[in-house]
């Protein structure tokens, strides 16, 4: 057991809250007078609007109407760029676009209204893959549907194919993934001429929603106010969309003058909120007779959906993790993001890094299979050393031993005896069922890529009270990942105080400082590491005033408070991201020190495959991760359990259906995730810490990464097919036995 | 919740003989209401047309399984629940509890109904195919009384029905010991996961030898036409024959032909044809091998 609270599994501080029902989610709350909210939208991809009705026998006297007329600054969600407007003004882009707000008091009747405003449309071609966008036939965004363009790498990958030994190409492609947070989305706004605007929601970034919605009112930041209600699951997905329903709410208490509610239910939150971007992968390879690789040439699309929103980063950290935790030393990765007439496609754990790890690790396995090797021996081949360079060209610091982390997951995943038992029985058996094992190696670098901490400047806050109590404030976001926990469990140890001295402030753009926003696997390493720092600053100031000795106790500390407050009014502790030394990024061309610090990981998948009905079945999970220091076992365990069925999901269950650019199956009845019972065992372990001083590493989006490639590179070794993408569903499996069959 | 209450009409009724009342006054305009598994989900969606409901999960005269010599009778309003829970029903139908056992999950178990299940006439729902293996019979009342039909047949069409617009789905019924003893019953559900599901193509198929020879056998396919289909060519294709491999090949393609898979949101026409066959080859080899008994898929 360690000394301090960091490394101890404390229990979920919320957790009692949330279990017995205590804890208040916006649609818990009811504010006198409030209104209820709903959103029409577009039923067709794209074309001009040319009329709407609101017809039906409905009180539409009593009923407010808001369009984009009504908006009284700019109609338009700032985020990177400012393309997407709030209410479609005249034209629609996408099936799903808000067009009309609508509340009234009673929400049947406002349900009931919503069904009764017909557009009338002057339809416009529009664009549904990511083939057809790059043909750019039709053109829906831009000159050539192109949002980003990317190029990275090292050496000179053309200057290797006349001389390789081997070379082998392959496409992969991903779907899209829809997020399945329990809690759907949804906010309450107010608003007053003196006050401004106030929106409670469920969210991640509070100050996100705040950036947003001062250009929609042309107010100022103290006329902004975002809080964060009890929230039920994000994922990315409550990430930017919240922005949207943020400034829905608000304008429609701005026209009425009364707080108004807006909440959707499952299939409002499927067919227009974000998915992960679909997206599709090229890699042309080079390599020796033992798989050392010689070139890469990685030529990665995602699909954006209609406006640009997040794109450009998502694809930056597909780009900067497509090579994998490989040496190679001629990589290229040519990069897009392109525009179709989806809704556009957001935040989701792994950020464009899964997509793209997939198509590398299964590409990995296809090599093997080509050479006849093993594809672990494949893998070692290339496994980054210490002091080696990434494709980006950032140096490996810390002392990473790759083969260690391999060598575990094989030995828990017992691999060497199951490849060759499910070998023999492939081989043998006339019955219908085959068995199959596959891994996948991967890294995921932690926090914002490149320069992109400094830009966020984050702060962090931790006040004492007279009675030796600590108050964390930060924009950081409790979203069932245990924030509220782990910056207890971080603080209590810089103060040597017990947890339970410690209150975590809810978030709330009036009171926290901005810490940034809860994404990028960077609330613990980040944050964590400036809440840290602040209560240094408490401590250091309490000591300088001769309160607190040089080493102290939880009685000690209450004490030297007590007597702080004697001539004080508040003893306040500050801190401000300051970049670590010596990290540079290019970011014009994608090299130098994309992230701060990495966690490495090794996935193993075994599984069953029914060659009758080509259902797979994952049968075991071993997930062995390096992520430096763990501040609590149970919920970082917990994050990888939950990471992998995610995973286990997007790889051969969900499967999104589009019909002309609408999600078909918006429904937990026919959007499948995986259930308990689908689920393996999950056995994770995270190893020691490979640097002597390990910093806490983020773990957020890395089980995302992994399980895809380690469930398909396994049902290729049960079936012998070669599956290039996810999600693998029963009937592209089916495809693809009869094929082998009729082959045979 | 995207339905508008007020324009439903909601009734309970006291009694069947009330419920037949209200039906017989305005025939074809109540909508009979069971477990409402089917209809509180298109209500929450605002996918149920507006019009009138008869509530007749609260009459007991409807709920209930009895065993008597010839047949094992279950009213209209038993549940997922009351099936998997009976012993009887075990011994003698386990592919009915094993249809049962995968529908939903327990809270629909619990209000889920036979009844309801068979006359909301979904070709994917999952307790038909089991029932038309079973050679199930159906009671339907109306205030011009009572009759008998079988089960086989009375699907028409897409979500059609012999069920005139005054009657009433009461009682279902099915032989003892169908398939007589040392009969195989194979029900197989392949839905979208292993658990709270909806089937992509589910085969209940219930066969006995008799000295090599095909003795008996009926089998009915979920989610391959538009209604819950009997293999009937495929039977008449087999009673009586040895099962050898030509036979099963032969019986394997009659099959085929007779399902009339369509592509939808959760799989294909192709898949489902395949699944089919593949899903009838396995049961005959079973039958072939001479396993007997209720099979057990993991």
């Amino acid at each position: 057991m360690p000394d301090g609270w960091v490394g101890r599994s404390v229990p979920r501080r919320e957790g009692r809250d949330k279990v017995t029902g205590a804890a208040k989610y916006v649609d818990d709350l009811h504010v006198e007078g409030m209104l209820h909210g709903a959103t029409v939208r577009s039923t067709i991809p794209r074309g001009k609007i040319v009329a709407i009705h609101y017809e039906g026998d409905l009180p539409w006297d009593e009923i407010v109407v808001a369009t984009a007329a009504d908006v009284p600054g700019a109609n338009e969600v700032k985020l990177i760029q400012t393309d997407q407007p709030l209410l479609a003004d005249g034209v629609v882009n996408h099936v799903e676009e808000p067009i009309v707000l609508l509340a009234h008091a009673d929400r049947e009747v406002v349900e009931k209204a919503r069904r009764h405003v017909r557009i009338e449309y002057a339809p416009l071609p529009s664009v549904h893959s990511i083939d057809d966008a790059l043909a750019a036939d039709t053109v829906v965004w831009g000159t050539d549907n192109v949002f980003t363009h990317y190029t990275a790498g090292q050496g000179n990958v053309d200057a290797v194919w006349a001389d390789a030994p081997h070379e082998l190409s392959g496409e992969y492609t991903t779907g899209a993934q829809e997020q399945m947070y329990i809690e759907a989305q949804g906010m309450i706004a107010e608003y007053d001429p003196d006050a401004g605007v106030t929106v409670r929601g469920s969210l991640q970034c509070p100050y996100y929603i705040q950036t947003a919605l001062c250009p929609l009112f042309g107010l100022p930041p103290d006329k902004v106010r975002i809080v964060q209600m009890a929230t039920g699951g994000g994922f990315g997905g409550k990430e930017e969309y919240p922005s949207i329903i943020a400034g829905h709410a608000a304008l429609l208490a701005y026209k009425s003058g009364k707080p108004v509610k807006i909440v959707y239910d499952r299939i409002e939150d499927v067919t227009a909120t974000t998915k992960r971007h679909p997206s599709r992968t090229k890699i042309r390879s080079a390599f020796d007779d033992t798989g050392k690789l010689l070139a890469l040439d990685i030529d990665f699309v995602i699909d954006g959906g209609a406006y640009i929103t997040l794109s450009p980063v998502v694809l930056s950290r597909g780009t900067i993790h497509a090579a994998g935790p490989y040496r190679c030393d001629n990589v290229r990765v040519d990069s897009r993001a392109v525009a179709t007439s989806s809704p556009p496609h957001g935040a989701f754990r792994g950020f464009g890094a899964p997509q793209s790890i997939f198509a590398l690790e299964r590409h990995m396995d296809r090599i093997a299979d080509y050479l006849g090797l093993d594809p672990v021996q494949v893998r070692r081949r290339n496994l980054l050393q210490q002091g080696q360079t990434s494709s980006v060209g950032q140096t490996i610091d810390e002392p990473v031993d790759l083969d260690k982390l391999v060598d575990r997951a094989l030995a828990d995943a017992d691999w060497v005896a199951k490849r060759k038992a499910f070998d023999e029985h492939n081989a043998s058996t006339t019955g219908p069922i085959r068995k199959g094992i596959g891994l996948s190696v991967f890294y995921h670098g932690s926090g914002f890529t490149g320069a992109g901490e400094v830009h966020l400047a984050s702060k962090a806050v931790v006040e004492a009270t007279a009675e030796g109590r600590l108050r964390v404030l930060a924009a950081s976001t409790e979203i069932g990942q245990g924030t509220n926990t782990i910056f207890s469990q971080i603080v209590g140890d810089a103060a040597h105080v017990p947890i339970d001295r410690i209150d975590v402030v809810q978030p709330d753009t009036a009171h926290v400082p901005n810490s940034g926003p809860t994404v990028a696997s960077r609330t613990c390493m980040v944050v964590g590491n400036l809440l840290a720092q602040a209560t240094a600053d408490v401590v250091g100031q309490l000591q300088g005033a001769g309160h607190l000795p040089a080493t102290w106790d939880a009685e000690q500390f209450t004490a030297a408070c007590r007597a702080w407050y004697a001539d004080h009014d508040a003893l306040v502790g500050r801190a401000n991201y300051q970049p670590p030394a010596g990290v540079h990024w290019d970011e014009k061309n994608f090299r130098g020190d994309a992230y701060s610090a990495y966690a490495w990981a090794c996935y193993v998948a075994a599984v069953t495959v029914d060659t009758r009905t080509a259902e797979i079945r994952v049968d075991d999970f071993v997930a062995i991760q390096e992520i430096g220091k763990t501040v609590n076992p149970i919920l970082a365990g917990g994050q990888i359990e939950g990471g992998v069925a995610q995973a286990i999901g997007w790889a051969v269950y969900e499967d999104v259906v589009w019909k002309d650019g609408r999600v078909a199956n918006p429904q937990m009845t026919n959007y499948i995730i995986p259930t308990a019972v689908d689920t393996p065992p999950i056995r994770v372990a995270f190893l020691e810490p490979f640097a002597p001083q390990p910093v806490a590493k983020g773990i957020g989006e890395l089980p995302m990464d992994g399980p895809a490639p380690a469930v398909l590179n396994a049902v290729a070794h049960a079936t012998g097919v070669d599956p290039r993408g996810v999600p693998l569903m029963p009937e592209t499996l089916m495809d693809l036995l009869t094929t082998q069959e009729t082959a045979q | 919740m995207r339905g508008y209450l007020p324009d439903y009409e909601l009734r309970a009724p006291a009694s069947v003989d009330e419920a037949l009342e209200t039906m017989a006054q305005a025939p074809g305009q109540w909508r009979p209401l069971a477990g409402g598994t089917d209809v509180m989900v298109e209500l929450a969606a605002g996918k149920l047309p507006p019009g009138k409901f008869l509530s007749i999960w609260q009459l007991p005269e409807l709920r209930g399984i009895t065993l008597d010599d010839d047949h094992a009778i279950l009213g209209a309003l038993t549940t997922y629940s009351d099936v998997r829970d009976h012993a009887g029903m075990a011994a003698e139908y386990p592919m009915l509890v094993q249809a049962a056992r995968e529908s939903g999950a327990i809270a629909i178990q619990n209000r889920g109904t036979l009844g309801g299940n068979i006359v909301n006439a979904s070709p994917a729902a999952d307790s038909p195919p089991a029932l038309l293996a079973y050679g199930a019979q159906i009671e339907l009342a109306s205030v011009r009384g009572r009759r008998w039909v079988d089960y086989r047949g009375f699907h028409t069409g897409y979500k059609q029905m012999g069920r005139q617009p005054d009657e009433l789905l009461t009682r279902i019924r099915m032989p003892r010991t169908p398939g007589g003893a040392g009969a195989l019953h194979d029900y197989r559900k392949v839905g979208t996961r292993k658990a709270q599901a909806i089937s992509k193509v589910c085969l209940a198929a219930l066969g006995r030898l008799d000295d090599g020879k095909v003795a008996y056998l009926r089998a009915g396919v979920g989610s391959v036409a538009p209604v819950p289909l009997d293999l009937v060519k495929t039977e008449a294709a087999l009673l009586g024959k040895t099962l050898d491999a030509a036979t099963i090949d032969a019986a394997v393609a009659v099959a085929e032909a007779e399902v009339t898979p369509i592509d939808d949101i959760r799989s294909t026409a192709r898949y489902r044809a395949v699944v089919s066959r593949n899903l009838v080859r396995d049961f005959l080899t079973a039958l072939a091998a001479g396993e007997t008994g209720a099979r057990v898929h993991d």
